[in-house]
């Protein structure tokens, strides 16, 4: 007899999860979606946005492949409450779905600041399609103002200057992406997005959103600085999607917690995705994710699978802008750094050393070695090796250590090569006993 | 363009004293296409890397254009005027020998002949030395000594038909590399014995038998040891010795005297040579600096002449003893007499009668009668103020003397000083109150001697660039000036040759070997196309050897034997300074490096200066390879860099003298030699100082190429050309602490450079590149610096996107350090060949990289590097 799994959320965790699910078998599967629609990749709004894709190209799971596989979609409707002692959920419609397992892959909300105007007509976050549009609407020479310069705030600002639209990021911490990049590289990217036209202001303090005929108008900073502006976007930062679960009375920390097997305080619940909180990490890169919807699958299926949190590499891509770092690259005292820059080619990179291992990366301009490096961060190698070329990647590995003679070298100094050419003692008897004999 | 379809000039390698011949072929843009002639006897179309590098050597970027009075450019008219006056007052003033000239074995005959003239017969001073009293006076004192003469005995087919030959203090193979080549081959051929005797392993044992590692500056004992041998053997000929010698005896108890223990030499292997020169009747015995440079040269030289004398082996086919000179007229210096203690034309300053006739043939106001100050003695002189009036031409002392910073110092104190020369880029001639422009090979027209006698013309290929003059036209037009009009009213060189052949005809008549009275009337046309010819040239005799009749030019015809014993050097290694400091040549460059720095090709095999020390001696030191270490004597100091190896003598390391304040500031090795020199010869003794040494204690070290000049400001540097610029080590003593702006000061360029540092090692690398293309990079490391240089120098104005890497990635291969200058083959490449090989010889080896295809100089160190690696090999 099959069982019943209920999935609330469609987004990119829960697509993996329902492929896994459905090619095992033994599950049928409801999937709620608050979004009318089935998965795309979120990751590649950017690009859309940008108009380098559609979002026909981004969706990873539509309908049909769901149809396919025998899902049942309920697109388009808020689930507003789970009753895990009957084991239903309810969505919008008020009728009660009965689950033998439910996995919640709510995903996060965006972090709105409680700026007085923050609800006025035109104040948005950068989550979802419907944000995106909302951008792409813009028309030229319109104005838009962008508060948080991390990745999703530079993507939007990169996105719609694309477009032509006039846009401000304001940014409270003294550099771009504070949280990925250290402070040259965070120059660097500045130093790129206000060559191509797009203005940048960091250490700003947001004040208050100023709007006409209840639509935004203009974003005021602490210093008195007025931005008019068209749309304002806020991209602060994401919370784990947890008042549901909250409400269900799941434990819930920052996020929903779950153990090594995704199972949450309730046996028969289980989570994935931004959602969740795992040894108190939270996440919000893919990799980990897709894991998870994999550990989680085989939870259900019966199988053995513990989830473990690797480290996590950043490669990102703002539209242009090649930027990649992973692990920690705090200054320290027990840290050493290995620093290569070329400013005329808008290059920088940055290792951070501890005790002969690589703890961190940092790159900008040139990310081609990223994977390596961070194989080595996940994998603790001793790089005092190879430290003289460590930052010029995998290509400058392997050879020998060079000849610091090279200047005089055509004299080499090895003794073996100079001592009597390299003949033996023996050889060299035997050449006198030859000229005895002549 | 290679020049080829261009006409071809016939000349003469301005290097060595091989002398060999080459063709020459304008490239109608300021260039030479250069091979070697096939024609000419010496090389017979060989030439080495210096000489087929010979046509990279003309940029015309450092050359002087224009006279220089007092670092102002100023005209022939007003320089010449100056000269003659300022010589002329201080000759009125403090008298004849209140001047002197310091001249050069680079210098062509006709060039010496009118600088002697005008010192000798004019001025009245035997003030007139050369650069070859600090390569071959100590043989000039030996062979006139025992022949009575200045006479070269041999020739260079003797190499061909010797069954023994014995190399005295000569690296051949570097040295004279196209000899070397010759000897090789003639060993190959017929089995020739080969014996080094010198206290390093040198590229010349590759080719040898026996190398006798011997105690430096014992080679008298060695020899008066191999005498006695000889003696006692029954190997003397004594009919010969009774017919044509004299001091025989004297000469055997003087010997007999010596111990050949003090030679340091196993006693096995001083017997093996002994009994091989016993019983082999063709021997050739080459010497070179080894010998000559030595307080005892001259008694050295004297003791191998004995033993030739004493086995009557001279002067025969095969057979002889065979000085190999260091500079390309050395010989013709001395034919002219341009040396302090002769007259000219091989005529003796002390002869009454030669005076008087070189007087008589020259019209000559009074000739000097007494010799004048030799070298050393020269620049003491100017030190001390008894020379007012110098003038230099075509060498650098400042460099190249013994204690050469007190010669600069005496340069620069001197009244008047005048250089002519080349550039005004040398260490001399930034002394000068005048500079005078001077035409150079490949400009200049005139004729040469080489070692065994042969003269050469060396003509011009190309026009003097700017105002440079011919030295001859420059010193007879002094004379004019000084008052002697007709004396000096040469108009070319042509003149100046006649007459110097008409004055050996004299020379003849009085019993000289130096005649080539056959060439006295040589027609323009005739000199002009005049083949290389040995002398003697005269109506009865045209070349070959000299003595195979047993008749010398001694007073009695009879060779003399000198009675010499062993005499150490005058400098005795003392616990303050333990070392003896051997100096020397390296394979592709040549003296101060005026012309061959010029080559990036010549540039790639040695291009820093260095200590070669043996590993023992390191190890007491606690120096590491590629340390740099601060050689130091009571004269001077020098830092150098750490070449460890066994082919050094324990106790006895070895630097190249090369290296100047143009070149190498702190690696001069000039002013740490003690002026020492020989009591007869003059000669310094430039390989035998006293030495202490410590590790330099460098804060940082660098490595910079650029494509532009470098202004280092660095405790050690060493520059060297490279094909796209400049390459740079250095090393400093302070800590820099702001790596971009001593970049910028260096490179002078005020650019925003690619950085990489690894701020906790201390290293850092800074590239600068303009339009995509590297300009300057710099290395800098707490330890010497790894860099793959070869690389780093081949991407100046390249992309070089990951030049900070310090060396190729995966997909490019390092060659390596240049090991064939000629077809730049790398050691890495090399190696891939011989280790690719099961069993590889030297022709294959060449033949698959090109290596050693061209002038063959590096042949010995492919087969030492087939040695190592093709033996690692089957040993594995």
């Amino acid at each position: 007899m099959t069982k019943h799994l209920v999935i609330i959320g469609a987004g990119m965790a829960a697509g993996r999860l329902v492929e896994h699910i459905t090619e095992a078998g033994g599950w049928t599967v409801t999937l709620f979606n608050a979004e009318p629609r089935g998965t795309y990749d979120r990751i590649m709004l950017s690009p859309v946005l940008a108009g380098d894709k559609t979002y026909a190209e981004i969706v990873t799971h539509d309908a049909a492949f769901y149809e396919e596989r025998g899902v049942t979609c309920r697109f388009g409707e808020r689930v507003t409450a789970i009753d895990r002692v009957a084991k239903t959920v309810t969505g919008q419609d008020g009728v009660a779905v009965a689950y033998d397992k439910l996995v919640i892959a709510t995903g996060s909300d965006p972090f709105m600041i409680p700026l007085p105007g923050h609800d006025l007509e035109g104040v948005i976050a950068y989550r979802d399609l419907e944000d995106t549009e909302r951008m792409m609407a813009l028309g030229e020479s319109q104005k838009a103002v962008v508060i948080g310069g991390g990745l999703l705030g530079l993507e939007a600002a990169a996105g719609m200057h694309a477009r032509g639209v006039d846009v401000t990021v304001v940014h409270l911490m003294g550099h771009l992406m504070e949280r990925q990049l250290d402070e040259a590289a965070g120059y660097l990217l500045r130093k790129e997005l206000v060559g191509r036209g797009i203005k940048v202001l960091c250490s700003s303090n947001s004040k208050e959103i100023l709007g006409q005929d209840s639509k935004v108008r203009a974003l005021v900073l602490e210093n008195g600085t007025e931005l008019p502006c068209d749309l304002l976007v806020m991209a602060v930062g994401i919370r784990p999607s947890t008042a549901l679960a909250k409400d269900a009375g799941l434990i819930v920390g920052r996020g929903l917690e779950v153990d090594d097997q995704m199972v949450t305080s309730d046996p028969d619940v289980l989570a994935i995705g931004e959602c969740v909180e795992h040894h108190g990490a939270l996440f919000g890169l893919v990799a980990p994710i897709y894991e998870q919807a994999k550990v989680a699958a085989q939870t259900l299926l019966g199988e053995d699978a513990t989830f473990v949190n690797r480290e996590t590499a950043t490669k990102l891509k703002v539209t242009g802008c090649d930027l990649f770092s992973a692990g920690d690259f705090a200054e320290g005292e027990d840290r050493e750094d290995i620093v290569f820059r070329d400013p005329a080619r808008g290059v920088y990179k940055r290792l951070v050393l501890k005790d002969n291992r690589i703890i961190g990366a940092v790159m900008y301009g040139d990310t081609t070695d990223g994977a390596w490096f961070h194989g080595m961060i996940k994998d603790r190698t001793d790089v005092s090796g190879m430290r003289e070329t460590l930052i010029f990647g995998p290509a400058f590995q392997g050879g020998g250590a060079l000849d610091p003679m090279v200047a005089v070298a055509a004299l080499q100094a090895d003794a073996d090569l100079c001592g009597c050419n390299g003949r033996t003692i023996s050889q060299k008897t035997s050449a006198t006993q030859t000229l005895q004999a002549a | 363009m290679d020049g080829s379809g261009q006409p071809s000039i016939k000349s003469t390698c301005p290097y060595c004293g091989v002398g060999c011949g080459v063709i020459l072929r304008p490239d109608g843009v300021g260039g030479l296409a250069v091979e070697g002639d096939p024609d000419h006897p010496a090389n017979h179309g060989k030439l080495c890397s210096k000489g087929l590098a010979l046509g990279e050597t003309l940029s015309l970027d450092d050359r002087l254009l224009a006279p220089v009075v007092g670092g102002i450019e100023s005209d022939w008219d007003s320089a010449l005027d100056l000269v003659a006056t300022r010589f002329r007052e201080t000759i009125d003033a403090h008298g004849p020998d209140s001047v002197a000239f310091y001249v050069s074995g680079q210098l062509l005959t006709e060039d010496y002949y009118v600088a002697n003239k005008l010192m000798k017969g004019f001025i009245g001073s035997a003030n007139i030395d050369t650069n070859s009293r600090l390569c071959m006076a100590s043989t000039v004192a030996g062979h006139k000594r025992a022949f009575g003469s200045d006479t070269v005995p041999g020739t260079y087919e003797d190499l061909d038909e010797a069954d023994l030959v014995v190399l005295v203090g000569s690296n051949l193979a570097w040295c004279h590399p196209v000899l070397y080549q010759r000897l090789a081959a003639a060993r190959a051929a017929r089995g020739t014995k080969v014996v080094v005797i010198d206290p390093r392993r040198t590229a010349t044992c590759d080719i040898a038998d026996l190398h006798l590692k011997i105690a430096p500056g014992t080679d008298v004992a060695l020899f008066n040891g191999l005498l006695t041998h000889l003696a006692n053997t029954g190997a003397v000929d004594e009919a010969y010795v009774a017919a044509h010698t004299e001091g025989f005896d004297a000469a055997i108890d003087a010997a007999a005297q010596d111990s050949h223990q003090i030679t340091g030499l196993p006693a096995a292997d001083i017997a093996t040579f002994y009994t091989l020169f016993a019983r082999t009747t063709r021997v050739v015995t080459v010497f070179s600096q080894g010998v000559n440079q030595s307080s005892a040269g001259s008694d050295k030289v004297n003791a191998i002449l004995n033993c030739h004398l004493a086995t009557g082996r001279i002067g025969q086919p095969g057979m002889g003893p065979f000085s190999v000179t260091g500079q390309p007229n050395a010989m013709g210096g001395r034919e002219t007499g341009g040396l302090a203690n002769m007259l000219a034309a091989h005529l003796d300053l002390e002869n009454a009668d030669h005076r008087a006739a070189v007087q008589t043939f020259w019209h000559a106001p009074r000739v000097a009668d007494q010799a004048g100050l030799k070298a050393v003695d020269m620049f003491r002189a100017v030190g001390d103020g008894r020379i007012k009036a110098l003038w230099i031409a075509c060498t650098n002392p400042a460099v190249s003397l013994p204690e050469a910073g007190a010669v600069a110092d005496a340069i620069k104190a001197c009244p008047f000083t005048v250089v002519s020369d080349l550039t005004a880029r040398t260490d001399t001639a930034r002394l000068a109150d005048v500079v005078l422009p001077a035409t150079g090979w490949g400009e200049k027209d005139g004729s040469v001697t080489n070692s065994d006698r042969t003269i050469s013309r060396q003509r011009a290929a190309l026009p003097a660039p700017g105002g440079a003059r011919a030295d001859w036209a420059i010193f007879a037009e002094v004379g004019r000036r000084m008052g002697w009009e007709a004396a000096f009213d040469y108009q070319s060189p042509v003149e100046v040759f006649r007459e110097h052949a008409a004055l050996s005809g004299i020379a003849g008549t009085l019993g000289r070997d130096f005649d080539i009275s056959g060439l006295s009337d040589l027609s323009d046309a005739e000199y002009d196309a005049l083949a290389p010819q040995r002398w003697p040239i005269t109506a009865t005799r045209a070349g070959g050897r000299f003595f195979g009749d047993g008749r010398f030019f001694t007073p009695s015809g009879r060779a003399r034997f000198q009675a010499v014993t062993h005499r150490a050097p005058v400098s005795t290694p003392s616990d303050a300074m333990p070392y003896r400091l051997n100096s020397g040549r390296v394979r592709d460059q040549w003296h101060t490096m005026t012309r061959t720095a010029k080559t990036p090709r010549l540039s790639r095999h040695l291009a820093e200066p260095f200590l070669q020390i043996h590993p023992a001696d390191a190890e007491a030191l606690g120096l590491k390879p590629a340390d740099l270490a601060r050689v130091h004597s009571a004269t001077g100091s020098a830092i150098l860099r750490v070449l460890i190896s066994e082919d050094a003598a324990p106790g006895a390391p070895f630097a190249p003298m090369h290296w100047t304040g143009e070149t190498a500031p702190a690696a001069r090795i000039g002013p740490v030699i003690a002026a020492a020199t020989d009591p007869i010869s003059g000669q310094p003794e430039t390989k035998a100082a006293t030495v202490a040494i410590e590790r330099f204690d460098a804060a940082w070290y660098g490595f910079a190429v650029s494509c532009g000049a470098m202004a280092p400001q660095a405790t050690y540097w060493a520059m060297a050309r490279t094909d796209g610029g400049m390459r740079a080590e250095l090393a400093g003593d302070a800590r820099v602490t702001d790596w971009v702006r001593y970049a910028r000061d260096l490179f002078q360029t005020t650019a925003e450079p690619v950085v990489f540092e690894d701020a906790a090692h201390r290293i850092t690398r800074l590239a600068f590149f303009e339009s995509d293309r590297l300009e300057a990079a710099i290395f800098v490391s707490p330890e010497p610096v790894a860099v793959a240089r070869e690389f780093v120098a081949a991407a100046l104005g390249t992309p070089a996107a990951s030049l900070l890497a310090a060396r190729p990635g995966a997909e490019v291969k390092d060659p390596g350090p240049t090991v064939c200058s000629c077809m730049s083959v790398g050691r890495n490449t090399l190696i891939d060949a011989i280790t690719g090989q099961a069993a590889p010889s030297v022709d294959g080896i060449c033949q698959a990289t090109g290596a050693g295809t061209s002038c063959g100089s590096c042949r010995p160190e492919v087969a030492a590097l087939i040695d190592r690696f093709a033996l690692r090999q089957a040993a594995e």
